[in-house]
């Protein structure tokens, strides 16, 4: 029987990531997944048996650069069909606006100078925010308390970072360090196309509409983000996202992780107030002095460590934490390509066709509804491949969708494919005579498949209120739990979620720094 | 005839900032575009026998460190603290408050007997964030984004301050500060219409449904008034809002203090980068050795200002200034008190406030139509029947109603307004109040119906933003209204804000026009008896 | 039913024994009591208290509020809750608990009966609803608020075992801290040895409907000792003898609190003998372990015993150089001991006798004018009134 020092709840990338930095410092890790596969959110099921695995994630944004070289996961078999993605921003006409390299570095299309300038100064300035944010994903959120083990020289670093703005550029950071996306796009950008899509990014995975306050800080978010090491960037792994699955674990176990899939935790095991190990769903009990967890916080402490071992206080808040999954996610079978008027489908397409088409969306959300012309990220994997023939798929992240329908599940769902083959037969007239098999998980599924609270992503909503050292909440926004011997590393703590691993490399290395819970 | 400070707006904030600095021994002038005085503080007879509070129409926030300054009450202000108030519900029953806290708590039990307990921890928890951004009201941010020692020691008072509390309560504070109080009330509450009734606070006045981020901390804004030291409590002032600016002006007159009224101003004359008076409508000029602006910042600087003299990015911040307006008003005019069926007969709840909205939802749809450029089909309505209070305001037996709505939007669908726009807006809301109260129609005597094109155009509150800005993070402490420009000084010399569009924004509260004559004086080492914030013990 | 929504035209409530206390509150001086309207004098304060020292008093506690917790991880649910082990309490049996938020501070203090094996009575003076029902959470356990369903009555006093024989109710073998049921007018009531006197005593519980012929009852069997009811004022007196603290006399509960440093922990209010940490998780376990090991408690509960006739409330407390160390929270003189006394917060460590003794700032108003006494303030024993009755059983027949 072997032994572990550091047993992981949850295989996911955050999972994954946690564990290979632990067991390269020497831990004996064992890595717990529920599912058949490890890789979380970059694995998915086939719509068909003859069809690749649709998986939730469809495209690298974030990836955290410390995962990517210290893993090595180039050199554990992840390679590109696409870097610098291109992300055409559709219009129902057929003037689509392309937009070439990170966050839009180029514009073509139909749009004048004046536009083009007026974009090119907005993306400088909010390149230059993320820039400055960008450490912060990388450090254990500060504690507002002294001699609370704060990393001070890397945040002195990114406050100096900040500063170093110059005196108008960091007003100008203050001014709309809480701002709404909405209000910033009016005021700098005439084109609708482009605000949409920008409105579109800022509220990808998020459960706030474009005119929500504290909108813009969710877009500087996403362009910190680094895909195949440039910031802002889109990539397509090749063979897909399950291909970045396989190289973390695969990297994982080459750093002596021990990998266990169907391996379903039932609780966590606590003597003496301390977490000594995990009791699986089965009853098979496993000891370890440290336990990670990389699933969701609620479920951490409310399902697996359980009320009785936490305080009032500490459980309303677990309680209280927000996760409200807002999108849904569209397979297609296609039996040729969509044509989406002549768009190259090797893009990241995007149908938003201005402001108040994604806050509209999001409006029937927040009543449990759902909305009659949602909005929606579009990715034809098989564009990118080389021997591409025979049958396309689609992966589409279609937002909004309501967490809690009124209507039920079932209708929900099957209004919500309506609606949204509906839009997209504007944008790819005969689309819908191509499908041959089709797929909607609303938010209940995505939590039902993944184990993600609320279907969202992120385990916990990304929203300045939950960031940070908010993140999920500020009791144990420094990955160490009350109990000890327990720490989370999933996407529901700093910096959340998406397919980064970043949460649980701070986690490790908050864990590995002896800073005492 | 040249004056050491000339004043435009005799709203509350600009007779505000003159009383301070005539009491200071400043020759001051205040001229107004109107023939009457007061700006969103008037009492109006609008139909024969009736005082309308036909703009703002309660009192709370108005700072009592000020009353005292300008010794208001010696000069005729009273204050009336107010009692209770009702929210309608559509299975024709009501949620009552009471000022009484077992009377409060059994009518919250009625809802739900765990909010009523729930409610004393929901109100403790608010204080708590009150307690520390009252100290905040009469003192001018600092700019974060200099070295000079003043924002220095300024920021490093506010790091004590905030020092003060346990790390619990500071992570507590900014995520209060940063949610919406539809996330923050379900953290309390599971009655709909408790709810309702809650989020109230923190969308009046606002461009924010209760389910945008950073509602929570407009309730604050709306909390942390007082009446006679009873915080979060709210009266009228006696003989409808006017009287407030009513006695500012009798306070300035006593202090050697102008007021002209009939005098719009065209421009604010600059000369070499300094503001050296103010050409009139008519062509007279007046000069004064420095000028204060009661308007909005817009209006202010896009208006009467040569923008040649401005920075380019001055401008721009001010073009891109937020003030959308979200309310309309209707004053009604009553032949006698209206009847509420559901209400028990000789109830209290008229001399309160009075809503129709009976979950936050409702609320959030009314939001979604003002984003869409509709005025709400089914609007938030907040209430008030001030003669059941006030004996002065009409005749006796009949009533002044003053109905204060959301949303209605600047513009409807990118155009002005029309008159006919603006009646079916009325409609919607008498529909609304007659649906609670059968025969309502029939008692109205007159009725003013106000939107943000009449607010605009009489008040002159840019789009009809009754904050002179909207209270977003965006643009509020440092931000307000111009980062590096929120201590009342602007880009010209001797030209300074002193109404709400400045820190820390609207309400008839008349911290801006306190503060902004507090920097002058700074600037001039005068003398002053104003005095500091009272403390928070 | 009474139309609910009516409330609001008599916003305290009576209580079931309002028609008996109301006769004989000559003096008509009422107070409020978490919503109930209470008596706070009825005819004179010194008589009444020495009826709860000499003979027989009778106290309306219906306003008392009181929780029914019932459910099969009723004793899980309350060890995680509490301070003390609950599994210890037999079935009839009352433990005087108290219980903390996260930070490991006082919320309040009660007593707890259970009333079976999975069914308890919590009786305090604050209200937690909110509180105990996200307790619940993870537990299989109901929480009610049954303060309206019962009636309560306190008879304390020397004589009251004789009253309630008299009256038939045999209570000569309950012991402190337990309970009994007898059968009363087709219904039950519950008689359980508890009081808040620090003396021999007995709260009664019943259901509202029986409570004006049990009040009958007691007065009758009474009578020959002279019962009297009694008001909030005599009682207090009798409390601060035996040393019991009050919420927002001598604490402020934690969850009220608007100013940081007014919460206490049980180190901190002398509840320290509560806690049992070997019972599992509790709520504030964690805190309280760190601030036994780190030593970290700010202040002391004590006990004073004060110079001179004048009571002592709300003085501020010096040490012998004129600096402020602590605040009487509550303090009378006292009939039954014959001195001056006190409890208060005292900052550590000036609860271990500070040099030069403690003297405390009374000010006395006579006629119209404060006199300003510096009177020193001795550490001493609480209760500071401790008959033998209070725990002898079967209790003498006085």
């Amino acid at each position: 029987m072997p032994s572990y020092d550091t047993i992981i709840i949850g295989g996911g990338t955050n999972g994954l990531a946690c564990a290979a930095r632990l067991a390269k410092a020497g831990k004996r890790a064992l890595v717990l997944e529920a599912a058949e596969r490890a890789g979380g959110g970059a694995t998915g099921a086939a719509l068909a048996p003859d069809l690749a695995p649709m998986p939730l994630a469809h495209l690298l944004t974030t990836l955290d650069p410390r995962v990517l070289d210290g893993m090595e996961l180039e050199r554990h078999g992840l390679s590109y069909a696409a870097t610098g993605l291109t992300t055409t921003a559709l219009s129902p006409t057929g003037d689509h606006l392309v937009l070439e390299g990170p966050a839009g570095a180029g514009l073509s299309g139909t749009i004048d100078d004046a536009g083009r300038a007026a974009w090119e100064a907005l993306r400088r300035r909010l390149m230059s925010f993320a820039e400055a944010l960008a450490p912060f994903r990388a450090v254990t959120p500060p504690r507002i308390a002294r001699k609370a083990g704060n990393d001070n020289l890397k945040l002195a670093r990114i406050g100096l970072g900040l500063r170093r703005l110059g005196q108008d550029e960091f007003r100008e950071f203050l001014r709309m360090a809480l701002i709404n996306i909405a209000d910033v796009l009016e005021d700098e950008i005439a084109d609708d196309r482009l605000r949409g899509l920008v409105a579109f990014d800022a509220v990808l995975g998020a459960w706030l509409g474009p005119r929500s306050p504290n909108s813009l800080i969710l877009y500087l978010n996403r362009l910190a983000g680094e895909a195949a090491g440039t910031r802002a960037a889109l990539a397509l792994p090749r063979g897909g996202m399950g291909a970045v699955a396989d190289a973390m674990a695969r990297s994982a176990e080459a750093a002596g992780v021990t990998l266990r899939t169907g391996a379903r935790v039932g609780r966590v095991l606590i003597e003496e107030d301390r977490a000594c190990g995990v009791i699986l769903a089965d009853g098979e009990e496993i000891r370890a002095g440290l336990v990670v967890s990389a699933i969701g916080p609620k479920a951490t402490f409310l399902d697996l460590v359980g009320a009785r071992h936490l305080d009032t206080g500490f459980v309303r808040r677990a309680t209280n934490i927000r996760a409200r999954g807002g999108a849904a996610k569209l397979h297609l079978a296609l039996k040729g390509a969509p044509d989406f008027r002549g768009a190259d489908p090797a893009t990241r397409l995007v149908i938003a066709p201005d402001i108040a088409s994604v806050e509209e969306a999001f409006n029937a959300t927040k009543y449990g509804e759902v909305p009659e012309r949602p909005v929606m990220e579009i990715v034809l994997p098989k564009a990118h491949e080389r021997e591409a023939g025979g049958g396309h798929v689609l992966s589409a992240i279609v937002q909004f969708a309501p967490h809690a329908p009124r209507a039920g599940l079932d209708e929900a769902r099957r209004r919500m494919l309506a609606n949204t083959l509906e839009v997209l037969e504007t944008y790819a007239p005969g689309i819908g005579g191509l499908i041959t098999h089709s797929e909607l998980l609303m938010p209940q599924d995505i939590e039902a498949r993944y184990g993600m609270a609320g279907g969202n992503w992120h385990h916990a909503e990304l929203s300045v209120e939950q960031m940070l050292f908010l993140r999920p909440f500020a009791e144990v926004a420094q990955y160490a739990t009350p109990v000890a011997g327990l720490w989370l590393a999933g996407a529901g703590s700093h910096p959340g979620g998406g397919v980064s691993g970043a949460a649980g490399w701070n986690a490790a290395e908050r864990i590995l720094s002896g800073v005492a819970a | 005839m040249s004056y050491d400070a000339a004043i435009i707006g005799a709203g509350h904030n600009g007779l505000v900032a003159a009383c301070y600095l005539a009491r200071a021994g400043l020759k001051v002038v205040v001229v107004e575009k109107n023939d009457w005085i007061g700006g969103a503080a008037v009492s109006r007879e609008l139909y024969p026998g009736f005082t309308y509070s036909n703009c703002s129409y309660v009192c709370s926030l108005f700072r009592p460190e000020i009353m005292r300054d300008l010794e208001l009450p010696k000069h005729g202000l009273q204050v009336l603290p107010y009692e209770g108030g009702a929210v309608f519900t559509r299975d024709g029953g009501y949620l009552a408050t009471f000022r009484d806290h077992e009377a409060n708590r059994r009518e919250l039990m009625r809802h739900s007997p765990r909010d009523a307990e729930a409610y004393d921890r929901y109100s403790r928890d608010v204080m708590r964030h009150c307690r520390f951004i009252r100290p905040l009201l009469l003192r001018t941010p600092p700019d974060p984004a200099t070295f000079r020692p003043r924002d220095i020691a300024e920021l490093a008072w506010l790091g004590r301050k905030v020092g003060e509390m346990s790390e619990g309560q500071i992570c507590d504070m900014i995520r209060f500060w940063t949610m919406s109080i539809s996330d923050f009330l379900d953290e309390y509450f599971e009655s709909p219409v408790i709810k309702a009734y809650l989020a109230v606070s923190a969308i009046i006045g606002t461009a924010l449904g209760p389910m945008s981020p950073g509602s929570a901390y407009v309730l604050l804004h709306h909390y942390m008034g007082d009446v006679d030291g009873n915080v979060g409590a709210w009266g009228f002032a006696r003989g409808g809002m006017g009287a407030i600016t009513q006695a500012l002006t009798a306070s300035l007159r006593a202090a050697g203090g102008e007021v002209r009224t009939g005098a719009g101003v065209e421009k604010v004359l600059v000369a070499n980068g300094r503001a050296t008076g103010l050409r009139l409508e008519g062509g007279e000029e007046i000069a004064a050795r420095r000028v204060l602006s009661n308007m909005d910042v817009k209006r202010t600087f896009l208006k009467h200002v040569d923008t040649a003299e401005l920075p380019p990015a001055f401008v721009k911040r001010v073009e891109t200034f937020k003030s959308r307006g979200s309310s309309g008003k209707l004053n009604i005019a009553l032949d006698a008190a209206p009847h509420f069926p559901a209400l028990p007969d000789g109830a209290p709840m008229l001399k309160g406030d009075l809503h129709f909205t009976d979950s936050v939802e409702r609320m959030e749809r009314a939001y979604d139509d003002w984003k869409a450029g509709h005025f709400s089909r089914d609007p938030f309505q907040d209430t008030m029947i001030p003669t059941m209070i006030d004996p002065t305001m009409a005749p006796p037996g009949k009533h002044f109603m003053s109905c204060f709505i959301q949303y209605a939007p600047p513009k409807i669908e990118g155009r002005d307004w029309t008159d006919a726009d603006r009646d079916a807006f009325g409609q919607t809301v008498i529909d609304q109040i007659a649906e609670y109260s059968p025969g309502f129609k029939d008692r109205i005597l007159h009725m003013e119906v106000r939107t943000p094109r009449e607010l605009e155009a009489e008040v002159g509150l840019t789009d009809g933003n009754i904050f002179q800005g909207e209270l977003t993070f965006d643009q509020l402490l440092f931000n307000r209204p111009v980062p590096g420009y929120a201590q009342y000084k602007t880009p010209i010399r001797d030209l300074w804000l002193c109404g709400s569009s400045a820190h820390p924004g609207g309400g008839v509260m008349g911290a801006p026009g306190r503060n902004a004559a507090s920097e002058i004086l700074r600037d001039l080492r005068a003398k002053t008896e104003m005095r500091q914030a009272y403390a928070v013990v | 039913m009474k139309d609910l929504r009516h409330h609001y035209e008599a916003p305290l409530r009576t209580t079931p024994f309002h028609d008996r206390i109301a006769a004989a509150n000559v003096l008509n001086q009422w107070g409020p009591w978490a919503g109930y309207t209470t008596a706070l004098v009825l005819e004179d304060a010194e008589m009444e208290y020495s009826a709860i020292r000499n003979t027989a008093s009778l106290y309306d506690l219906c306003p008392m509020i009181k929780y029914r917790i019932a459910g099969r991880d009723a004793v899980d649910y309350l060890n995680r809750l509490t301070l003390r082990d609950v599994a210890r309490v037999a079935v009839g049996a009352v433990q005087y608990t108290a219980w903390c938020d996260d930070r490991g501070k006082l919320l309040d203090d009660g007593t707890l009966f259970r009333l079976g094996e999975a069914e308890f009575l919590l009786c305090c003076q604050e209200r937690h609803l909110p509180w105990l029902l996200d307790s619940a959470i993870g537990f299989e356990v109901s929480v009610h608020d049954v303060t309206a369903e019962i009636a309560a009555l306190s008879l304390q006093g020397p004589c009251t075992a004789s009253v309630l024989d008299a009256a038939g109710f045999d209570v000569s073998a309950l012991k402190p801290y337990r309970f009994a049921s007898f059968p009363f007018d087709g219904g039950d009531l519950i008689i359980s040895r508890t009081g808040f006197t620090g003396d021999l005593g007995y709260e009664l519980w019943i259901e509202p409907a029986l409570a004006l012929p049990l009040w009958d009852r007691l007065m009758a069997a009474g009578a020959y000792c002279g019962i009297r009811p009694v008001g909030s004022h005599a009682l207090d007196i009798a409390r601060i003898e035996a040393g019991f603290l009050a919420a927002h006399a001598d604490f402020v509960p934690a969850d009220q609190a608007l100013r940081e440093d007014r919460v206490r922990s049980p180190y901190e209010l002398a509840l320290d003998w509560m806690i049992d940490f070997g019972k599992g998780h509790f709520n504030g376990r964690r805190a309280l372990l760190a601030e036994r090991d780190g030593q970290t408690s700010e202040w002391a509960f004590v006990a004073l015993d004060i110079e001179g006739n004048v009571a002592a409330d709300h003085a501020i407390l010096y040490d012998g150089r004129n600096r402020e160390v602590g605040q009487i929270t509550s303090a009378a003189w006292s009939p039954s001991a014959k001195r001056s006394i006190a409890l208060a917060q005292v900052r550590r460590p000036h609860h271990a006798g500070a040099k030069g003794g403690l003297r405390a700032e009374i000010y006395a108003l006579r006629e119209l004018h404060y006199v300003k006494l510096m009177m020193t303030a001795r550490m001493t024993e609480r209760p500071f009134f401790a008959p033998p009755r209070r725990r002898t059983t079967p209790p003498g027949r006085f």
